[in-house]
């Protein structure tokens, strides 16, 4: 069994509640902070961590949180992101769930390591049943005196809300969010300034995933010197991996950075193989965003070397023979899979989730659907395909926000190894059958 | 001050100018097209990317290059900064593929829009533009809507470059205009239907770049290009008052502000003055209105145009040869 940091306790019955929390060694590193009075220690601690924010991108928290702006008599503010809508990503959910006194104890941290005195959460609208459970913790918090005005005597006020969003993937690029927070409509923020030096209500913010915020927790109970001792190279500490599609046991599993891809498909600690025994085609590593792997690419390097789940393993080749880390949310595909059809359902998400503010993904997110819509109904033509690798060029890179980006990647990687698959659907559409009950559902944007 | 370098121009800038704003100092080729940039329009720009420009080299402390194209009209420019705009490939390829996007959904009914002629997206896909389209799919459409006494949106036209949203937001008073939906199906539209009436609503027309914000009261009158634009002015208790009118014989067809090169208007003017002051009568005519702009409205007014030095620079841009027609 690998080191575990955050879900060690995850099995204790009772753990959503406060007592039983506390019982287990919660609010630890609360104590330990507010004795110590030295918030610039918290934060050359995470540095040392090497802690990577967990919400997709990977940037060094601790970076992160020395670029923020510490103007006098000027608010700074805390946001934590748990709008987590990435298809195939689920472990902001399970933890905030499972042990959300975890993530309020990681707020009270980080919040205090950055000199916030009011911090959010931002949660996803579909996560209204752990909007309920993040408040009832919220509240036990306050009760014990975790939270509010001169928190155990220490002279440290905080207050702590949830918000909740309504709906719409965008809200988790981080400037949408503070729009959305703001009470505005969630439209990613034109960059810079960055939210380190005008964020939400203009004043500085850091934005943190939900599980960068609950590593604060280890890395101040521990020291940042034992969480950077697990894992491997600049990839550090445990990663929560949300598992999903034709394997044995699907679910949330914490790892330690550097575990082989391999074991983590095929032992029974983790995934326990390819569903009825079937054979494995292809991964999408980090949530529908990142490139999708065959086979052979994802278990072994372009170079031969066996592929690790870390940040540096994933992303080794490029784009021409790797993928990305991403938030995490790990998709296996068996050999019966249909990349095209695949794709059309990602393709048709990104069309739906994008905001519209700039031109390239607004139109061009909604053309890649329909064009893959078409091949995926037999009236394909080669020329198709090359007109769907022209427009993700397009796309890519010339947007706003990351969410271009993720819409042109998976089509430029599905073309780029499974080009043969598409062909097929044009050559012999015949030999399609398994497409017809989504005929009339390419819409959903209209409807 | 700081020094930066466009197409191997350079040009010394106060700080804070946008890369955009240089360009247009120096002025001619160099100058990026801009559809949803306002220079009077505060948070305005960076949405169409069509201004996009590649980065060669960050500043003189760091010289790094950006890794994406930036758009031109929200950054601003560091000392010893490098930038590309015509003058590389990989720009004049991703501006293509932008004003692909941009038609992509566009109904191009030209012939019957009122903005035909003096239109940015005509312009744009004149000079950047592909011949013919690659979208074989049915185009989006939406209902004409009707907001205020005097301004239709036909908001199928609309390329959502968001000016008239700052519009509404920056000069007139009461916050009802704005964006409704998202994606591709976003929409220009006020809380409820005919609900601006405001002073300075009209403005909305002069900064709309395509046909989707028109005057009805010069809807289907005639053709830009049959009119003759003079300046003028008069007395007005809300605005500066001055004006160009747009003259077909004797009658005045529309008035709108006094527009620059790159369309922007020299004053906002009221509703009082657009709409309302359609006799000659009402006006002090100061003379003809100079059109310095490369549009199909300079077509009949050739006695008048563009300084031979900005046409020789045209041949740069790919597409229309201009200056064949001008010579003739």
């Amino acid at each position: 069994m690998g080191k575990k940091l955050l879900l060690q306790n995850i099995d204790v019955p009772g753990i959503n509640t406060y007592e039983v929390y506390r019982k287990t060694g919660g609010y630890k590193s609360v104590e330990k902070v507010l004795e110590q009075k030295n918030p610039d220690a918290i934060v050359e601690e995470v540095k040392k961590s090497g802690l990577r924010g967990r919400g997709g991108a990977g940037f060094p928290t601790g970076m992160k949180w020395s670029f923020l702006a510490k103007p006098e008599g000027v608010a700074r503010y805390l946001v934590c992101n748990a709008d987590e809508s990435e298809p195939g990503t689920f472990k902001d959910r399970y933890l905030m769930e499972k042990i959300p006194h975890l993530l309020i104890e990681g707020m009270i941290t980080s919040s205090y390591a950055l000199g916030a005195n009011t911090s959010f959460i931002y949660i996803r609208g579909e996560y209204f049943y752990v909007l309920r459970i993040l408040e009832k913790a919220i509240k036990e918090a306050y009760e014990n005196g975790w939270l509010g005005k001169n928190i155990k005597g220490s002279g440290y006020n905080l207050d702590l809300y949830v918000q909740v969003g309504a709906g719409a993937y965008i809200c988790g690029e981080e400037t949408a969010l503070l729009e959305s927070l703001e009470g505005k409509r969630g439209n990613p923020r034109i960059k810079p300034p960055f939210p380190a030096v005008a964020g939400l209500y203009g004043c500085p913010t850091v934005v943190n995933n939900v599980e960068t915020i609950a590593a604060v927790v280890p890395i101040v109970n521990d020291g940042g010197d034992a969480y950077a001792a697990v894992g491997v190279e600049r990839s550090t500490g445990t990663k929560l991996i949300s598992a999903s599609g034709h394997i044995n046991k699907p679910g949330v599993y914490e790892i330690e950075m550097g575990v082989p891809v391999e074991e983590f498909i095929y032992s029974d600690e983790y995934c326990g193989g390819i569903k009825n025994g079937k054979k494995l085609k292809a991964v999408v590593a980090g949530g529908s965003s990142v490139p999708i792997l065959p086979a052979d690419l994802i278990l072994k390097t372009a170079a031969g070397n066996p592929r690790l789940m870390t940040y540096e393993s994933l992303a080794d080749g490029g784009f021409a023979t790797g993928t990305m880390l991403g938030s995490g949310g790990f998709i296996v595909m068996d050999e019966t899979t249909s990349i095209v059809k695949n794709l059309w359902n990602f393709s048709r998400f990104y069309h739906h989730e994008s905001c519209g503010q700039c031109s390239p993904c607004r139109e061009g997110t909604g053309w890649m659907e329909k064009i893959l819509h078409k091949i995926l109904h037999g009236h394909g033509t080669i020329k198709d395909i090359d007109l769907l690798w022209d427009i993700q060029s397009k796309i890519e890179g010339k947007t706003i926000c990351p969410l271009g980006d993720a819409a042109a990647w998976p089509v430029a990687s599905a073309i780029r190894h499974f080009r043969k698959e598409f062909e097929e659907y044009v050559n012999n559409p015949e030999s399609i059958q398994d497409v017809k009950h989504y005929f009339n559902v390419h819409n959903v944007a209209e409807a | 001050m700081a020094k930066v370098t466009i197409d191997d121009i350079t040009i010394e800038v106060p700080d804070g100018t946008t890369i955009l704003q240089a360009a247009r100092m120096i002025g001619g080729h160099v100058v990026p097209p801009a559809m949803c940039y306002y220079t009077k329009l505060k948070t305005s720009g960076g949405y169409c990317r069509t201004c996009l420009v590649k980065v060669e080299q960050g500043s003189e402390k760091d010289p790094r290059p950006m890794p994406k194209p930036v758009a031109s009209c929200r950054t601003t420019v560091m000392d010893g900064m490098v930038v590309r705009n015509t003058t590389s490939p990989e720009i004049q390829e991703a501006r293509a593929g932008v004003v692909e996007f941009l038609l992509l959904n566009h109904p191009l009914d030209c012939p019957i829009c009122d903005q035909a002629g003096e239109c940015h997206l005509q312009d744009l896909s004149y000079e950047h533009g592909k011949e013919g389209t690659r979208f074989e799919f049915e185009k989006r459409t939406f209902d004409k809507i009707d907001i205020g006494e005097k301004i239709q949106l036909h908001m199928t036209r609309c390329i959502l470059c968001y000016r008239c949203v700052k519009v509404a937001d920056q000069l007139t008073d009461e916050r009802v205009h704005g964006v409704m939906n998202r994606g591709e199906v976003s929409e220009i539209s006020t809380y409820i239907e005919k609900a601006i009436e405001n002073d300075f609503s009209g403005n909305m027309i002069d900064v709309c770049p395509v046909g989707a914000l028109t005057d009805k009261t010069f809807r289907f009158k005639s053709r830009v290009w049959y009119t003759k634009p003079m300046y003028a002015h008069r007395d007005c208790d809300k605005c500066s008052g001055k004006t160009t009118l747009w003259y077909q014989g004797e009658d005045v067809l529309r008035v709108t502000g006094r527009k620059d090169v790159y369309g922007e208007v020299e004053d906002f003017i009221c509703n009082t003055c657009r709409f309302d002051k359609k006799l000659t009568k009402d006006w002090v005519i100061e003379g003809p209105a100079e059109i310095d702009r490369h549009s199909v409205i300079i077509q009949n007014h050739t006695e008048k145009l563009i300084p031979k030095e900005q046409v020789q620079i045209l041949p740069n841009l790919p597409g229309v040869d201009f200056t064949k027609k001008i010579e003739s």
